[in-house]
């Protein structure tokens, strides 16, 4: 039964007293992908996985994982899940190494622990233990814990927060790899660029629900509006320019000289602002489209003032 | 259908599933080793497991400065030590650790994996054992050294031993699953100092006032000290009254630790 989906969460309610976490939220996680669920802070998305690898139990809702139920089935499904907590999950006391050889010994047929320890630069870690090692030493110790036992899926919660650059990489690098191999990801994170960079799928997360899904591609294109900049002599008539554009197009001056064009970008619209602009004797410098980030997407999506 | 073809197309890959649990007794076995050593490596568990016990048999037996009745004082004090040795571990120990583990999520991301919840208290209970056994040895040699001279039936001690440790884990371990792990580091700290001396380790309970005396010989530690003594000193076959006590104790912690402990 390797088609069913690696997740499926449906209308999943979870309340703390009487705050509400999850409102309803839907989920499909695809096998074989990395799907990246985005959200603010509280937005409900360590709820979420937690619910998944059974640490909660749904108030209202279904949640299957690799077709079973987290909570009842936890015995079938704890060997076949990796997790990676947000924080913790190691013996103060404990070495790293220690540690992993330790998880590793839990499972029947574990990754080799001398090649994960190469992997994410655990060698390094030595005699030192767990509560003197540097967060992003904790961090790669519980991602390598995670993928020891040869997961069919992993949940990794915020897997790259307070890494350096590099070992940010060797995390990217860990997750296609996981991908390639057939194995299914679930990661939460803030960071849009590594949803960009790694995710086959996202889930952005607000208020308890999922507010929007797609490839990051399809997000991209779907959320916000394209938009293309260029600039010219100030005072340009943009009455005139309007009159050229398509009906759903909008243009203004955003500062003297400098011009952007809302509306269906493609070549287009392209060939009609550059037709304009020759039938008006105006040379359009720094002509360039606009494509939308992840983070225009997301921002759109979830506002952009602060959460308290 | 991705899924399929991924598996099949890389079938060598470093990551590419095989999950599976390792036999259980491998898992507990490995726990266990695990937990022993956490317990060892810690530095303030083992002032309180083996300084402690070792200074205070040393000092008392050595220095007449405590009243212990007739008789030598190490024949006295040996059990009471022995009993003390089985609080610290059992109890104190055990709480803070399991109290900190709790705090750290280190129980949380155990409960991830492929051990069961009660292959992880086996794991935890055979650490308390292996560690017991370290420091029965250890206390029995220094005493020994110091003139001491056990009688009684050793099946009795051992079974003192092991009820006095199943009554303190459960109190330990309802500790460290309900209060917070600072708030389980005092507590436990004061109910080992408490009981230390209100508990007819080093202090005979004769010494307190006949009120005091009726409530505090109920207490598991006071079952634990008097039963030892009664079989180690006075060569008593099985002091049915203290195994009662520690038995009950036993019932209590535990069913009460099963049903509050909360794992995160």
């Amino acid at each position: 039964m390797r088609t069913e989906p690696a997740v499926e969460v449906v209308g999943l309610v979870k309340r703390y007293g009487t705050k509400t976490a999850v409102d309803g939220l839907d989920l499909t996680v695809a096998r074989g992908r990395v799907t990246a669920v985005l959200g603010p802070n509280g937005a409900g998305k360590t709820t979420t996985v937690e619910t998944c690898e059974g640490y909660r139990r749904p108030d209202e809702g279904t949640v299957r994982v690799l077709g079973l139920d987290p909570v009842a089935d936890a015995a079938a499904l704890r060997p076949r899940v990796g997790v990676m907590l947000q924080s913790g999950g190691v013996y103060a006391g404990a070495r790293a190494e220690e540690m992993l050889r330790h998880t590793a010994t839990l499972h029947a047929d574990p990754v080799d622990v001398g090649l994960l320890v190469d992997r994410l630069g655990l060698g390094g870690c030595g005699r030192t233990p767990y509560r003197r090692l540097s967060g992003g030493q904790q961090q790669r110790l519980a991602l390598a814990m995670a993928v020891v036992g040869r997961p069919e899926l992993v949940f990794l919660d915020e897997p790259t927060a307070g890494l350096d650059p590099q070992a940010r990489r060797a995390t990217w690098d860990l997750v296609r790899e996981l991908r390639t191999d057939g194995v299914s990801v679930v990661l939460t994170t803030h960071f849009m660029d590594e949803a960009e960079q790694l995710a086959d799928d996202v889930a952005i997360i607000d208020g308890g629900r999922v507010i929007a899904q797609g490839s990051p591609e399809e997000l991209c294109r779907g959320g916000a509006e394209n938009s293309l900049r260029f600039t010219g002599r100030p005072g340009l008539d943009i009455a005139s320019l309007l009159k050229a554009l398509p009906p759903d197009s909008t243009a203004a001056e955003l500062t003297p000289g400098s011009y952007r064009v809302n509306g269906t970008v493609g070549p287009q619209l392209l060939a009609t602002v550059a037709s304009w602009c020759a039938q008006n004797g105006v040379m359009p410098d720094a002509i360039a489209v606009e494509r939308h980030t992840l983070e225009d997407v997301f921002l759109e999506l979830t506002g952009k003032e602060l959460r308290v | 259908m991705t899924a399929v073809e991924a598996g099949t197309a890389t079938s060598t890959g470093t990551f590419t599933p095989r999950p599976g649990a390792a036999p259980l007794s491998r898992m507990i076995r490995a726990q266990a080793a695990l937990e022993t050593r956490m317990l060892l490596r810690n530095g303030e568990q083992l002032l309180l497991t083996v300084v402690i016990p070792t200074l205070l048999l040393v000092l008392f037996s050595t220095v007449d400065i405590l009243d212990t009745g007739t008789g030598k004082a190490v024949d006295f004090l040996a059990p009471g030590v022995l009993a003390l040795a089985v609080l610290s571990t059992a109890f104190t120990g055990q709480a803070i650790a399991t109290g900190f583990e709790r705090r750290y999520g280190v129980l949380k991301r155990l409960g991830a994996s492929p051990l069961p919840r009660w292959g992880l208290m086996t794991a935890k209970t055979c650490a308390v054992l292996v560690t017991e056994v370290l420091q029965v040895a250890l206390l029995t040699a220094v005493a020994l050294a110091l003139g001491w001279s056990p009688h009684g039936n050793p099946v009795s001690v051992a079974l003192l031993l092991l009820l006095g440790t199943a009554a303190f884990s459960g109190l330990g371990l309802l500790m460290a699953g309900t209060l917070r792990a600072e708030a389980t580091l005092a507590a436990a700290n004061l109910v080992f100092l408490l009981l230390l001396v209100g508990g007819g380790v080093i202090v005979p309970l004769g010494k307190f006032p006949a009120a005091a005396q009726t409530v505090l010989q109920y207490l598991p530690i006071s079952a634990l000290s008097d039963g030892l003594r009664d079989v180690l000193r006075h060569g008593a076959g099985l002091p049915l009254a203290d195994l009662g006590i520690l038995a009950v104790w036993g019932v209590l912690g535990l069913g009460a630790a099963a049903k509050f402990f909360r794992w995160e």
